[in-house]
């Protein structure tokens, strides 16, 4: 297997972008990657959820790496629901380590503003059960929703300490050039604020937003060749998959595949998620973030709400979570998402994340999911 | 959701009896059907109609809902365990949203779920009532 290096990274601010489509928002990202080492790739792999939904556009690798000037390279799509991101990063790690391909730019790209919230919320919500979950009206939202309830009536923990987690969100985002939402909120704001699908209120929920994520992945070979030598490796990418829909699982407060991913994560490279200096991860609602904490194992069960609260995950703490702001305050451009998540840990470990810093950061893990749990990856990043 | 004839009745016994299936081998009933058992992945499973009874372990009440459901609006999902311990995702009706609890007994019934556009198919499918008092 050959060691996979970060040679570039580059992040369009997420937003409503009227005057911007796919092809604008992936450049955007994608040459800022690129002109890192100026590296022409070998692949590109585009990390994308609805494109063929609400762009009417398939064919996506030959679309993004045509119009970036890259035709010729291996290019595809790679979709894992609003996980695709992670999914695209284990694809071109896959590539380079195998020795398939000595370079791959991973871009992720979702293009949300177009339409009314309610044909959005439709097309997101297709990574549920066609059949038995979306045609009855069910969204990512009433299913976060269905979690949300039974975790606070499980664990007893009140409306006002869930709440601790988009207020931690915001404080982090409001930092961040990348943001969507750069301000600060409070407890009351996220209790007051609009109900989307009780108990999950508008500040409960990550924002929809336009995005474009890139990553530029070399070989060890390559990144020998290349001008400056990148500082950051990807050490690897586990994940798991569960069933789509959600009456599968044994306990509704839970997402099993996180589990499985942070016992692949210690299995394969001995490494812990509660032991790394910077997580990023997928709190699509306010839940998805405490629960992923817990099934990381970098909380015990039902406690995550009352370590925030007791100042811990924060910058200097280990881990911190999120600097970045989130889904819920840097934006969750779907399939984007696994890439600014990536993108922000490389930064981090560069010691170059033009927002909130973690000082002297070594390791970092970026952990995307999909719907409620169906897809869960965590991706290893290591200073080198 | 571009409803199809085809699409509609494919699925129409187990959407409308919830029927499910059920594992030779580790035992374990699961709706909705499904190739294969999703807790030991067996292919030894064998379809079974569910019980139409059951109590809500948890819900959600949705303002924003997706298109096609205005007129629903707020939408009340549910997440119902069956009186086998099957769970099952499915609309409550015939109640007041702030009436529902965790705990709730309910029954199935048929319900009309969708319609697409004025003149188009309609997709009916299960959705639970609270049980009352000797129904």
């Amino acid at each position: 297997m050959r060691r996979v290096y970060v040679a570039g990274v580059g992040l369009t601010r997420v937003g409503r972008h009227f005057d911007k489509g796919l092809l604008e928002l992936a450049a955007e990202a994608a040459f800022k990657a690129i002109d890192e080492v100026q590296l022409k790739p070998e692949a590109v792999i585009v990390a994308n959820m609805l494109s063929s939904t609400l762009q009417e556009q398939d064919n996506l690798g030959s679309y993004i790496a045509g119009g970036l000037g890259l035709s010729g390279t291996q290019a595809f799509k790679v979709e894992a629901g609003d996980g695709s991101g992670g999914a695209a990063l284990l694809a071109a790690y896959s590539l380079i380590a195998s020795g398939t391909v000595s370079s791959v730019l991973v871009v992720g790209v979702e293009k949300m503003t177009d339409y009314p919230t309610s044909t959005v919320y439709k097309a997101s919500s297709q990574v549920l059960d066609a059949e038995y979950e979306l045609y009855y009206g069910a969204t990512m939202a009433s299913l976060h929703a269905m979690m949300m309830r039974r975790y606070m009536e499980k664990y007893e923990v009140p409306r006002d300490l869930v709440s601790e987690w988009p207020v931690l969100m915001h404080e982090n985002g409001a930092q961040n050039p990348f943001a969507q939402i750069r301000r600060r909120i409070s407890k009351d704001d996220v209790a007051r604020s609009q109900i989307i699908s009780d108990p999950i209120t508008l500040m409960d929920s990550s924002p929809l937003g336009d995005g474009a994520a890139a990553l530029l992945l070399v070989s060890d070979d390559e990144a020998s060749r290349v001008q400056s030598k990148p500082p950051v490796e990807l050490v690897g990418v586990v994940s798991a998959s569960d069933n789509v829909e959600f009456t599968a699982r044994s306990e509704l407060a839970s997402i099993p595949a996180a589990r499985e991913a942070a016992k692949k994560l210690q299995e394969r490279f001995g490494v812990k998620a509660g032991e790394v200096d910077v997580v990023e991860l997928h709190d699509s609602y306010t839940i998805a973030g405490l629960l992923l904490l817990e099934e990381l194992g970098i909380a015990d069960r039902g406690t995550a709400p009352r370590l925030l609260s007791e100042g811990r995950f924060r910058a200097g703490d280990r881990p911190a979570i999120n600097l970045s702001g989130g889904l819920k305050s840097r934006g969750h451009p779907l399939g984007a998402t696994g890439v600014y998540q990536a993108a922000e840990v490389v930064m981090q470990l560069r010691g170059d994340f033009p927002g909130l810093r973690q000082e002297g950061a070594e390791t970092g893990i970026a952990v995307s999911m999909s719907g409620v749990g169906a897809f869960v990856s965590v991706a290893l990043f290591r200073r080198v | 959701m571009s409803m199809s004839p085809a699409r509609l009745w494919r699925n129409r016994i187990p959407r409308y009896r919830i029927v499910g299936i059920r594992c030779e081998d580790c035992g374990r009933a699961h709706y909705p059907p499904r190739p294969a058992c999703p807790y030991c992945g067996s292919r030894n499973v064998k379809t079974e109609e569910m019980p139409k009874r059951g109590k809500v372990l948890s819900f959600s009440i949705t303002y924003s809902v997706p298109e096609g459901f205005r007129a629903r609006s707020p939408l009340v999902i549910a997440t119902v365990e069956l009186e086998n311990g099957v769970k099952v995702v499915a609309p409550l009706t015939d109640v007041d949203p702030s009436q529902v609890s965790t705990g709730m007994p309910v029954e199935a019934v048929i319900r009309r779920i969708r319609e697409s556009g004025r003149y188009g198919l309609i997709g009916y499918g299960l959705s639970f009532r609270p049980l009352r008092f000797g129904s």
